[in-house]
């Protein structure tokens, strides 16, 4: 069986292969540590019991859409109140509680979102109070 | 037997929605809590209960305005973040002063008193009872809420404008660019908007669920603006109102605007 | 089919590269845009809308007059439109995909263009003109591909093509008329609440369509060696002259309820529009060139003998588009904000970039219908 255009083809198969793999070949040796969140604010600091609006694993996972659901009842339900699963109320609020203890948006929140590539659009408007005082 | 070509598919397709559906319920996002009473968060003092009405409104009395004086802009402005882009096309603003005669074009006429032409008359969106902008937003970024107040959603806002085409009383503004570097002063405690969405007052209602009065209000030393419920007979606006005539902006254009000039 | 498009004579080539520049231009201009932000038009507070949603409003007009070949063809069986149907449905396609593109880069935000299909908002004119307007786009690709597929094959078009085609005949209708409730439907804008916009918007469109066709099936004589048929011109022609007859007699009456009343809050849109207020005369300018190039174009398309001289024809129809697109692609949107409802007069006038972003626009409308006229032209060789 004759393949016709043979040179083209092998040739396009290669660059494919090449762009394909690009991912791998081009990072190989340098590795990226992984996210070195640091906790050590001094809001936390003076928190009795450490603990977020939910635990940990669960923010971890599903804080934008906690945020989501925030937004969604903040703006357009004028609910500003939020009872997490363990009774505690908190306000809702990205930069009045979150940022409230998390005032260290370059050493945490920034940590993970870059390392997974993820630019969130939220602080084109909510206010990251360090960058403002 | 190998499947037949549409076999393949239905089996294909079968198994794509099965993928697509598992996840769906989750991203509802369902997580609302249900609001408590006495809000306590560890940094915050405790704050008032919210201030609710069945309606809002407001009065104005331009007559009682020192000239000069453009206090309820500035303290609007800086409470909101509302930025300055110091040029007319890009302007951004939620409440400004503006001359009788464009205020009230049907009832003004040549032979007005100076007394009343050289008024400066306060004009920011009129939460109208029966709003355009609502009814032509396409994604319902803009929405009324039961107490009368016309919202602005700016996460879900795109920018079309169709709102401010709608409005009869140009209320709304574009963020032509982003506002960001315009902001004088930042108020940390509001957010800022981003390029691309429309804005407008939204009778501080973010101040009413903190148990204040909006910022104009309480910023004006005269006196001249007034705020309240309108199915409350003994608010503030219900008193002004019971006083004599009172005049909306083009009432005859059905939007039910809620605020109400006294001249 | 689509093959055919990449081969042809070295005109057709330039013709497409010259295009594709055009398209890259805007395209680059259009990232300008997205960082800096809408202020990058001449866009402000007051005259909120521009050339983008008057492009828009124009082409929609262009887009719905496709019916004017399918209607006799399809119901009163007109011959004559036979072989360009298809050419009316392509110029459709285009013309859609043109009003698709100039709403989306006039949105503050498109990345959240998705919002108006995520929350349907049924009291909203701009949800309902998403809607018709993909419709519509929908209905001419599928039928205009499958007819031409058909054709090339040789065999008659299968039997769903019909009840889809004469479905579009009402939905073109539709897609003006929606677009002018865009307009008609606004509280505060006294230039645009009149009963007659639609009707005008149908008019204009059924006059500046089939002219655009018109030159479209000259050129593809002259450069195609497709023959529409003598009598399928002269007919467009006379559509477009009646069309064109019935939008200035439109025009007319608007201006008489203006001026007759003496209302100022009707009077102040027209004065602007043709007069120009204390001193802002740009938009009246252009109206007047506007007027007498229509005046002009329907004088050589009422006479038979210049409306039968081909030269003559593509002069009139040439000035039949321009006049209608200065009249619709400027002309409505602007006065419909000047004055301002505070009485107050802003001037708008495109940017450099605003302009390039239009052109880079235009130019993706022309080269989807040169490349579709293109496997047209090529498949009626065969």
């Amino acid at each position: 069986m004759k393949l016709y255009n043979g040179g083209k083809i092998i040739a396009g198969i290669v660059v494919f292969l090449i762009v394909a793999t690009f991912p791998f070949w081009y990072g190989r040796g340098k590795a990226v540590s992984l996210p070195d969140l640091k906790l050590d604010t001094p809001a936390i600091q003076r928190l009795k019991e450490k603990l977020c609006v939910e635990p940990a694993p669960f923010m971890r996972s599903n804080h934008m859409k906690l945020l989501g659901a925030w937004r969604e009842g903040a703006v357009r339900e004028g609910i500003r109140s939020y009872t997490a699963a363990d009774g505690r109320v908190f306000q809702v609020s990205l930069t009045g509680t979150c940022l409230e203890c998390h005032s260290n948006k370059k050493q945490f929140c920034d940590r993970c979102h870059d390392y997974t590539g993820a630019k969130p659009a939220c602080w084109n408007c909510h206010i990251i109070p360090e960058e403002v005082r | 037997m190998a499947p037949t070509r549409r076999e393949f598919l239905k089996i294909a397709g079968v198994s794509a929605i099965g993928l697509v559906l598992p996840p769906l319920p989750s991203l509802t996002g369902a997580q609302a809590g249900m609001p408590a009473a006495g809000v306590v968060s560890p940094a915050v003092p405790k704050p008032l209960p919210a201030l609710t009405a069945k309606r809002w409104a407001m009065t104005v009395e331009p007559r009682k305005c020192r000239p000069g004086c453009t206090d309820c802009i500035t303290a609007c402005h800086l409470e909101h973040n509302v930025p300055d882009f110091g040029n007319p096309k890009d302007d951004v603003h939620w409440i400004s002063l503006e001359r009788v005669e464009h205020i009230f074009p049907a009832e003004a006429h040549p032979r007005l008193p100076e007394s009343i032409t050289k008024l400066p008359v306060p004009a920011l969106c009129n939460h109208c009872e029966n709003p355009p902008c609502v009814r032509v937003c396409p994604t319902q970024a803009t929405f009324k809420r039961a107490d009368g107040i016309v919202m602005m959603d700016y996460h879900r806002c795109i920018g079309c404008r169709f709102c401010m085409a709608a409005c009869p009383y140009g209320s709304r503004s574009m963020n032509y660019r982003d506002p960001r570097p315009f902001i004088r002063k930042i108020n940390p405690a509001f957010p800022t908007r981003t390029k691309g969405v429309v804005e407008k007052c939204n009778f501080c209602e973010e101040r009413l669920a903190r148990g204040i009065l909006p910022a104009c209000v309480i910023a004006c030393k005269d006196k001249a603006l007034a705020f309240g419920d309108l199915e409350d007979p003994r608010s503030d606006v219900r008193l002004i109102l019971d006083k004599g005539l009172s005049l909306r902006r083009r009432p005859d254009l059905g939007t039910g605007p809620q605020v109400y000039y006294i001249l | 089919m689509l093959e055919k498009a990449l081969k042809g004579s070295r005109g057709y080539g330039i013709w497409v590269a010259f295009l594709l520049l055009l398209v890259a231009i805007g395209f680059f201009f259009y990232l300008r845009q997205l960082d800096y932000g809408l202020g990058i038009t001449g866009m402000s507070r007051d005259v909120s809308w521009g050339l983008y949603i008057a492009q828009f409003t124009f082409l929609v007009g262009i887009a719905a007059s496709a019916v004017m070949l399918v209607l006799p063809y399809y119901l009163h069986d007109f011959k004559a439109f036979g072989k360009i149907t298809i050419l009316g449905e392509f110029l459709a396609v285009s013309a859609v995909v043109m009003c698709i593109t100039f709403i989306f880069v006039d949105l503050g935000q498109p990345g959240r263009v998705m919002n108006v299909l995520l929350y349907p908002s049924p009291t909203s004119v701009l949800f309902w003109d998403m809607v018709v307007l993909n419709g519509y786009l929908l209905l001419n690709i599928v039928t205009g591909w499958t007819v031409l597929g058909c054709e090339k094959k040789g065999i008659p078009p299968p039997a769903w093509v019909k009840p889809l085609i004469i479905l579009s005949i009402p939905w073109a209708i539709s897609i003006h008329t929606v677009t002018a409730f865009i307009y008609s439907g606004l509280p505060g804008r006294g230039f645009w609440l009149t009963a007659i916009m639609a009707p005008r918007f149908l008019a204009s469109a059924f006059a500046s369509g089939p002219a655009l066709l018109i030159l479209f099936c000259l050129i593809l004589r002259r450069f195609g060696r497709f023959d529409a048929g003598e009598k399928a011109i002269q007919t467009l022609a006379k559509i477009v002259t009646y069309a064109l007859a019935t939008s200035i007699f439109f025009v007319l009456v608007e201006l008489f309820t203006a001026f007759y009343s003496q209302i100022p809050g009707h009077m102040q849109h027209h004065l602007y529009l043709i007069a120009g207020l204390d001193g802002h005369n740009v938009i009246a300018r252009w109206m007047a060139v506007s007027a007498f190039t229509a005046m002009a174009s329907l004088v050589l398309l009422i006479i038979p003998r210049t409306r039968k001289r081909e030269s003559l024809l593509a002069v009139a129809c040439c000035g039949v588009f321009l006049s209608l697109w200065i009249e619709k692609g400027l002309g409505l949107v602007v006065t419909g904000f000047v004055p301002s409802p505070l009485e107050t007069i802003t001037d708008y006038t495109p940017t450099g970039p605003e302009v390039a972003i239009t052109t880079g626009i235009w130019a993706l409308g022309l080269l989807i219908v040169t490349i579709f006229y293109k496997i047209f032209v090529s498949v009626r060789k065969e």
